[in-house]
C-alpha cells in the first residue's frame, strides 16, 4: 500500500524528490506489491480509529490474548477454577447477607440463580475494566519498544477476560438445571446484552486506559468505582426496587441494562426492560465512540510519559 | 545511488522534565504543600505533554533531538554513535514510530523493523514455540512467515531440545539467543537496530554479527546504534556522530569515530597494525595493537575516577625471547606525567611472565592506572617492548594512541572549577587545634 500525503501543504520543498520517489514506488509495486512509504510527523487533534491497520496487526492481537490468557493462571492449582471461585464466593456472601439477613427480593426466584446470574456478567465487567486499565502500564515494555496500534494491548484484556466469563457462564446453567429453571423466550436478546456489556467495557477501558497512563490515579480510583457501581447496579437486589423517579438516571448505567437482560433472558422471572435497554445501549455507544477517538487523540504520546 | 529509504527532515524532539518540587520549611508551608499538592501536581501532570510556544527555553524542557537533517539511500549500513544522551535512541524510537517527533518529519521508503531490545514481548511463562510466535508478531512477522522459518530459527538459536519448555526454565544466555534468533530472520527492507548486540556470549555476538553482516550484504538498509566501536566499524560504511541531539558529523565512518574518540589530540584510542610490515617492531617481536579502554571499552572520555587500561598486544616471534612493556604518558602540553613497565620495581605484584622466556606467539599486557591520579585532559601513550634486563629497545610507538580524562561527576562537588597540576591525587588531609585561648572543639 501508498502511504502518500493527505494534502499538498504537508509535501514541503522536496516535492520533487517525493514524485521520484512515488514513481519509483510505482514502478516496484508493479514487481513486488509491498512498497510502502510511511510519513511519520508530529499529528494534532482527533484521529479516527484505523481499522485496516488493527487488521493487519491481527496476528499480534491474537498472540496477546494467547499470553493473557494462558498465564493468567500458570502454575496455579485451581488454574482456570479461579474463574468461578470469584462469582461462586460473592454469590454465597450475598445469599446469606442479602438474601437470608436482610431478605432482598428476588423476584421470586431462588436467591443464589438469582445473584449468582447477575454476578457473571458483572464479574467480567469489574476484571475487564480493571485489566484493561492497567494494560498499558504493565505493557510499558512493548509501548517504549516496538510499533503497533496501541489500541490492542486494552482490547486484548478485555478479550482475553471473556474466557472467565463464558466458563463462568456454564456454572449458570448448572444452577438452572439444579434449581429446575428454563430460560424465556427473551434468551434469543442475550447476544444484544452481551454487545452492550462489550461496548461499555470496551469504551470506559478506552477512556480509564489513556487517562491511567498520564494520571496514576485512575488505576488506583477504578476499584472503588467499581465497588460503588455494582451498588448502582441490580446485582444484589432486583430493578423493581428501583423508585420510578430515579428510573431515568438509574438507566443511564449501561450494565443495570445488562444485568437485567441476563436475568430476564436466562430465569424468565421478569421482562426485560425496555427503558434500560434503549438508555442503556444508547450510553454503552457513545461510551465506545468518545473511548476511541479519546485514545486515539492521547495516544500519540503514550511512550513518553508511561 | 539516487534511492532514498529514510529521509529525516528537521526533526526535533522535545521532552518536559520535572521541575524540582518547592520545600516547605514551617510545619504551616508544609500542611499548606499538602493541600496544594494535588492542583499542583495535576498542572505537572497535564504539562508533560503540552508546551507553548513562549516555553522553548524554559529550564524543564530538554531538547533530545535539534533539527536533524539525514539522507540514508537504499541498501546503506549506517551507524550513528554519540555518548549517552546524544539523541541516538531517541532518533531511532522516532523512525520507528514508538514516539512522535515534536516537529519536523521523517520518510521511510519500504517495510521497517525496529530492534530496541531483543526479545520484547518475551513471557517467561510460556514455551520456546510460543515465544517464538509472540516476538515474531510483536517485530511484525505475520504467523506464516514465522512457520516457514520456524526451523532455521530454531536452529540458529540452538535450543532444539528444549523449543517446548517454558522459558523461564531456559538459561539467560539461551533466552537470549531464541530472542536474537527470532529478530536475526526478520525479512524487512529497513532495519533499525539498537544496541542489542550488548548481550549474550562471545561466540553468540560473533553469530549475530555475521548475520548482521548478511544482511547488509542483501541490500536491506540498516541504521544500527551502538556502544560497540568495532561492531559499528566492521558493519557500517558510514556513521553519523549525533552530540546534543544535533549531528555534529556526517560521513565516513573512519573519520567520524575518529572524531567521536578523540576529541582534542587527533590520535585515536585504539591503533591495530594488520600488516606485519608496517607494525613497529624488529624480527624479534612486533607489536599488533594498543588500547586505552575503561571498564573493557573503547570511550571518548575516561571519568577521573576510574581505573582505565592500556592493553598492548604484540607478536613474540623468536623462542626464548624475554620481553619487558614499556609504557610512557604525556599530557596534551608535552610533559611526561610518567613512565612505568612491567619490571618489578615499577609493578603491584609480580607480571608472571615478566622475566621469563617467551615461547613464539602472541601476548597482552595490560597496564591498569588507577583512577583519582590524572588530573583532567587529554593524554597520549608511547609504548615500547624493551628486552628485558637490558636497555635495548625491539619495538617503538611513541604517541601512537591518546585518551581524555573528564570529571563526569565535577557538578556534584563542592568546588566546581578545574584543579591546577598535572596530576590530581586524592590525598589525606588533617586538621587540629594545637594551641587556642578556650577549649577549641568542633562542635562547638
Amino acid at each position: 500500500m501508498l502511504y502518500l500525503f493527505q494534502s499538498a501543504s504537508e509535501v514541503g520543498p522536496w516535492c520533487e524528490n517525493i514524485i521520484v520517489m512515488a514513481q519509483i514506488t510505482d514502478q516496484q509495486n508493479e514487481d513486488t506489491g509491498s512498497i510502502s512509504i510511511q510519513r511519520i510527523e508530529h499529528t494534532t487533534g482527533w484521529r479516527v480509529v484505523d481499522f485496516r491497520e488493527i487488521w493487519e496487526y491481527r496476528d499480534l492481537f491474537y498472540f496477546l490474548v494467547y499470553r493473557d490468557v494462558k498465564t493468567r493462571y500458570a502454575q496455579s492449582v485451581l488454574g482456570i477454577g479461579w474463574a468461578v471461585a470469584q462469582p461462586i464466593f460473592m454469590m454465597i456472601v450475598f445469599s446469606v447477607i442479602f438474601g437470608r439477613l436482610v431478605g432482598v427480593g428476588s423476584d421470586g426466584l431462588p436467591y443464589v440463580v438469582f445473584s449468582y446470574t447477575a454476578l457473571v456478567p458483572w464479574t467480567y465487567f469489574s476484571g475487564a475494566l480493571g485489566a484493561s486499565t492497567g494494560s498499558l502500564t504493565s505493557n510499558k515494555n512493548l509501548l517504549s519498544k516496538v510499533y503497533f496500534p496501541r489500541l490492542i494491548i486494552p482490547l486484548t484484556s478485555i478479550l482475553a477476560k471473556l474466557v472467565d466469563f463464558l466458563i463462568a457462564l456454564i456454572l449458570v446453567a448448572v444452577l438452572m438445571i439444579w434449581y429446575g429453571i428454563a430460560p424465556s423466550i427473551w434468551a434469543v436478546m442475550l447476544p444484544v446484552y452481551v454487545l452492550i456489556m462489550l461496548a461499555t467495557v470496551a469504551g470506559l477501558g478506552m477512556w480509564l486506559t489513556a487517562l491511567s497512563v498520564q494520571f496514576r490515579d485512575v488505576s488506583y480510583g477504578i476499584p472503588l468505582g467499581i465497588q460503588l457501581l455494582m451498588y448502582l447496579s441490580p446485582v444484589v437486589y432486583p430493578v423493581s426496587v428501583v423508585p420510578d423517579k430515579f428510573r431515568p438516571y438509574y438507566a443511564l448505567n449501561p450494565m443495570s441494562a445488562v444485568i437485567d437482560g441476563f436475568r430476564s433472558g436466562l430465569l424468565g422471572a421478569t421482562e426485560p426492560q425496555f427503558d434500560l435497554l434503549l438508555i442503556g445501549s444508547g450510553v454503552a455507544l457513545v461510551l465506545i465512540v468518545t473511548g476511541a477517538m479519546y485514545f486515539k487523540r492521547t495516544e500519540r504520546i503514550f511512550a513518553d510519559v508511561v | 545511488m539516487s534511492d532514498v529509504a529514510i529521509r529525516v527532515e528537521g526533526l526535533s524532539k522535545r521532552y518536559r522534565i520535572g521541575l524540582a518540587e518547592e520545600r516547605a520549611d514551617t510545619l504551616a508551608s508544609s500542611v499548606a504543600n499538602l493541600v496544594r499538592q494535588p492542583v499542583r501536581n495535576f498542572r505537572k501532570l497535564a504539562s508533560l505533554t503540552r508546551f507553548s510556544d513562549s516555553s522553548d527555553d524554559a529550564e524543564d524542557i530538554i531538547w533530545a533531538l535539534r533539527d536533524v537533517h539525514l539522507d540514508i539511500p537504499a541498501g546503506q549500513v549506517i551507524g550513528l554513535i554519540g555518548s549517552n544522551g546524544a539523541g541516538k535512541s531517541t532518533l531511532l524510537k522516532i523512525l520507528s514510530r514508538i514516539t512522535e517527533p515534536t516537529s519536523g518529519s521523517a520518510t521511510i521508503k519500504g517495510r521497517v523493523s525496529s530492534l530496541l531490545e531483543v526479545g520484547t514481548g518475551f513471557h517467561p511463562e510460556l514455551t520456546g514455540r510460543e515465544n517464538v510466535y509472540l516476538n515474531g508478531s510483536v517485530l511484525g512477522m505475520r504467523r506464516s512467515d514465522i512457520s516457514r522459518r520456524f526451523d532455521e530459527i530454531l536452529a540458529f538459536a540452538e535450543v532444539e531440545k528444549f523449543i517446548d519448555t517454558p522459558v523461564k526454565r531456559y538459561s539467560s544466555g539461551m533466552q537470549v539467543r531464541l530472542a536474537f534468533s527470532v529478530a536475526a530472520h526478520l525479512e524487512p527492507e529497513v532495519m533499525l537496530i539498537d544496541e542489542v548486540l550488548a548481550v549474550g556470549d562471545a561466540a553468540f555476538q560473533k553469530k549475530c554479527l555475521g548475520r548482521l553482516d548478511g544482511v547488509a550484504q542483501e541490500g536491506r538498509t540498516v541504521v544500527f546504534v551502538s556502544h560497540n566501536m568495532s561492531a559499528v566499524r566492521n558493519l557500517c560504511e558510514r556513521a553519523v556522530l549525533l552530540e546534543h541531539g544535533s549531528v555534529k558529523q556526517d560521513g565516513q565512518i573512519d573519520e567520524v569515530m575518529n572524531t567521536y574518540l578523540n576529541v582534542d589530540t587527533g590520535i585515536p584510542p585504539e591503533q591495530v597494525w594488520d600488516d606485519p610490515t608496517t607494525a613497529p617492531g624488529d624480527d624479534r617481536v612486533k607489536l599488533r595493537s594498543i588500547r586505552v579502554t575503561a571498564g573493557g571499552r573503547l570511550l571518548p572520555e575516561i571519568d577521573y575516577s576510574s581505573n582505565f587500561d592500556v592493553e598492548v598486544n604484540y607478536q613474540n616471534h623468536t623462542q626464548n625471547l624475554r620481553v619487558a612493556v614499556s609504557v610512557h604518558i604525556r599530557n596534551s602540553r608535552g610533559d611526561l606525567v610518567f613512565t612505568s613497565g612491567n619490571t618489578p620495581d615499577a609493578t603491584d605484584g609480580l607480571d608472571p611472565w615478566y622475566g621469563k622466556p617467551q615461547p613464539v606467539g602472541l601476548f597482552k599486557t595490560t597496564c591498569t592506572v588507577p583512577g583519582r591520579l590524572l588530573n583532567e585532559g587529554a593524554y597520549s601513550v608511547s609504548v615500547f617492548l624493551v628486552g628485558a634486563f637490558v636497555k635495548d629497545a625491539m619495538a617503538r610507538a611513541p604517541e601512537v594512541v591518546s585518551f581524555q580524562i573528564k570529571d563526569m561527576r565535577r557538578g556534584e562537588r563542592e568546588y566546581q572549577g578545574e584543579w591546577q597540576g598535572i596530576i590530581r591525587p586524592i590525598l589525606k588531609w588533617h586538621t587540629e587545634s594545637v594551641e587556642g585561648h578556650e577549649p577549641a572543639s568542633i562542635e562547638a
